[in-house]
């Protein structure tokens, strides 16, 4: 399902982008927080491309830095106490981390945007919603009010909101929840970004209107022929919209492939726990697969692979070196030691292998 | 299955397995205009006519939307809100007539655990004070074998670490704080435990352990639970019946097999076809109901069936009666529905 790249235009802002390579391209990221216990490293050493109309799924528990991630392609990282200790940002071959400010603000919410999981606490409750769509215009675009707000009820109506012209003027807290996300989405979309940064959009919403949303997302992405990162701890989600996916486990990428790959066939003790662990509701087994433990505390990582005290297979081997992230077979990649046994379904715990 | 039954006689010998009888549990809130001189100009219908019944050692799992008036049912049954009318009988005593000693010694028999791990342990109190709080409300039940004693069993019950008991809430993650909450609702050796949204706030690795846990606790004790959830899937794996709630009304009451098999109301059928299914090879494939619009405000619900302006099965007699929650041809369980059909296609088996 992955899409080649496409030789497109940059939208709008200015700098001096290349037309070839990947959309979006993170190499080794690493960021930090420094607390009063000490430097917890949110992200060691990330690594993925995005390509245009493509949908990269980023999952994790809370704590394995998939929000640092997005806040950090956005650059709206709070620093201090965060603090970017290495890597690169390509957005169409430029690296965002070596940008000036200015630049960078030129780019954010016209090239790359995003959208928040609460929409609640993301719109401004002093402000007509409409006011806050159309400031996109009138700020990005230097467009005079009421064309903007031309343009704002236009985008309302494109997202779904009914009898737009009446409600323009209505403020966040007179809006339902599915409702706020699609004005969220407005405002995200509204000046054609190429890359759309969509945090946990639906988890703070109700099944039925959760559809909604994410096929009003996926839509727009095709429409717009974005590239979207969608990030969240949805398992379920994940399978339904995504094309591939990078599992994200104490601030590393544990596994990252094609969607129908992954779920088949996981190459990382950790996301055939996750898959195992989930209550699905097409089985009604009694008991859940619980992966036993806690993820590792930022601040006090575990020597070797982060994942292996709580890892059924985990050898001496892990206990004491970190596994790199490397291919099993095409695009498919795992951070474990033994991640061919795994693909193949052959790994063995200690005691099995014992027996 | 309960059925209506009017020749019936009000006590029921045959059922001591019943443990709580719940008949047409009504809580409106009201809603007040004006600076001054407020007056009432409406009421939201948090609860309006809700029955339903559970047994001993059984699992009722209540599922709906946020404000459909699944908390206010909560907290209806542990009396932390006094109903308008209905009843609700306790092992076939009126909970809801009980005044003083004998509500205080009835509400060690129901306990409650909380949604959120992190606003419902208090910051200020070790773990032992948390757990041993139920003994000093309710000195009568005080252990034999001494408060610490039973605290660090209860500990030891629920997966902690018995030798944690003067560490802080704060020192926990969010699994192991709604286990602390758990050893605190297990404390009175409770008939009755009310869930809600117990692992919603959980991570998904953490989530399984917290399901399994109560399961465990349920074998071992033979407690009833009340599984409030808004996520089905969570609910199936753990409720033996399942009640559908909409706007504060039932939709649809019966075993699990009878509403995921084949579902018969047409909310029923649009919340199980919504939840997304970790498949990506079903993708395209599921029939899926998406839903128009959102619920309707429950202090001005339509007329007639309160579903009706979602629904795509919605006639005049929706409009005008509103139907009521009895067993219609065709399906076993009870169902609120004029066109009450069962819809095998987004039965939970057949994906």
């Amino acid at each position: 399902m992955t899409t080649a790249p496409q030789p497109t235009t940059p939208a709008q802002g200015d700098g001096d982008f290349t037309s070839t390579g990947p959309l979006l391209e993170v190499k080794d990221l690493h960021v930090e927080f420094h607390t009063k216990q000490g430097v917890a490293q949110a992200i060691n050493g990330l690594n993925f491309t995005l390509e245009a109309g493509e949908t990269l799924a980023i999952l994790g528990e809370s704590g394995s830095g998939k929000s640092v991630t997005a806040q950090t392609i956005m650059g709206i990282l709070d620093m201090p106490p965060g603090h970017i200790a290495g890597g690169e940002i390509r957005y169409r071959g430029q690296d965002l981390l070596a940008m000036k400010p200015e630049q960078r603000r030129r780019l954010r919410g016209v090239n790359i945007s995003m959208i928040f999981q609460d929409a609640l606490s993301s719109l401004n409750p002093v402000l007509p919603v409409g006011w806050q769509i159309a400031e996109m215009f009138r700020v990005h675009q230097k467009m005079r009010r009421r064309p903007a707000r031309q343009r704002a009820i236009e985008l309302m109506k494109r997202v779904g909101i009914p009898a737009a012209e009446q409600r323009v003027g209505d403020y966040a807290h007179q809006f339902s929840g599915g409702m706020r996300q699609r004005i969220m989405i407005a405002m995200a979309i509204a000046l054609d970004p190429d890359v759309l940064i969509a945090d946990e959009p639906t988890t703070a919403l109700d099944v039925t209107v959760q559809a909604q949303v994410m096929r009003l997302l996926k839509e727009l992405q095709t429409e717009n022929n974005m590239g979207l990162i969608l990030i969240t701890h949805d398992l379920g989600v994940v399978a339904d919209v995504a094309d591939k996916i990078a599992v994200m486990y104490a601030g590393r990428v544990m596994e990252a492939a094609d969607v129908y790959e992954i779920y088949a066939r996981p190459g990382h003790p950790y996301t055939k726990g996750l898959l195992e662990s989930l209550p699905r509701i097409d089985a009604a087994g009694e008991r859940l697969n619980a992966i036993p433990g806690l993820p590792p505390s930022l601040t006090d990582m575990p020597s070797g692979c982060p994942f292996s005290p709580r890892c059924p297979y985990a050898t001496d081997l892990c206990r004491n070196e970190m596994p790199e992230l490397l291919p099993i077979v095409g695009e498919h990649t795992s951070a474990c030691h033994y991640r061919e046994e795994m693909h193949r379904g052959h790994l063995q715990t200690p005691e099995e292998a014992q027996a | 299955m309960s059925q209506p039954n009017d020749d019936a006689p009000t006590i029921r010998p045959a059922d001591t397995d019943l443990v709580l009888e719940v008949e047409d549990l009504v809580k409106h809130f009201p809603v007040r205009e004006g600076l001054i001189f407020k007056r009432q100009t409406g009421a939201v219908q948090a609860v309006d006519g809700v029955s339903f019944q559970l047994r001993r050692g059984e699992t009722l799992g209540i599922v709906g939307e946020s404000g459909c008036g699944k908390s206010t049912l909560a907290k209806l049954l542990m009396r932390l809100e006094e109903p308008d009318s209905g009843s609700v009988r306790f092992r076939g005593e009126d909970f809801l007539a009980m005044r003083g000693e004998a509500l205080r010694h009835m509400r060690r028999k129901i306990q409650i655990i909380f949604q959120d791990p992190y606003t419902s342990l208090n910051p200020r109190m070790s773990v032992g004070d948390i757990v041993a709080e139920p003994f000093k409300l309710h000195p009568e039940a005080k252990p034999a074998q001494g408060v610490r004693n039973r605290v660090k069993e209860l500990l030891d019950v629920v997966g902690l670490d018995p030798d944690h008991i003067n560490r802080y809430p704060h020192q926990f993650s969010g699994g192991q704080r709604q286990r602390i909450g758990i050893a605190r609702g297990l404390a009175l050796n409770p008939d009755v435990i009310i869930c809600d949204e117990p692992v919603s706030a959980l991570d998904v690795s953490v989530q399984a352990q917290v399901m399994n846990l109560l399961k465990d606790l349920q074998d071992e004790f033979g407690m009833s639970y009340i599984f409030i959830a808004h996520d089905l899937s969570v609910v199936r794996h753990i409720s033996d019946r399942l009640a559908v709630m909409y706007l504060g009304r039932l939709a649809e009451l019966g075993t699990d097999d009878e509403l995921y098999g084949a579902p018969a109301h047409p909310y029923t059928q649009a919340l199980l076809s919504a939840v997304p299914v970790p498949d990506p090879t079903l993708r395209g494939q599921r029939d899926e109901i998406v839903l128009k619009g959102d619920p309707p405000n429950p202090a001005n619900p339509p007329s007639g069936c309160r579903f009706r302006t979602r629904c795509w099965k919605a006639t005049d007699i929706c409009a005008t009666d509103e139907p009521e929650l009895i067993v219609r041809t065709g399906v076993t369980q009870q169902v609120a529905c004029h066109h009450a059909e069962p819809n095998k296609a987004v039965a939970a088996e057949d994906r």
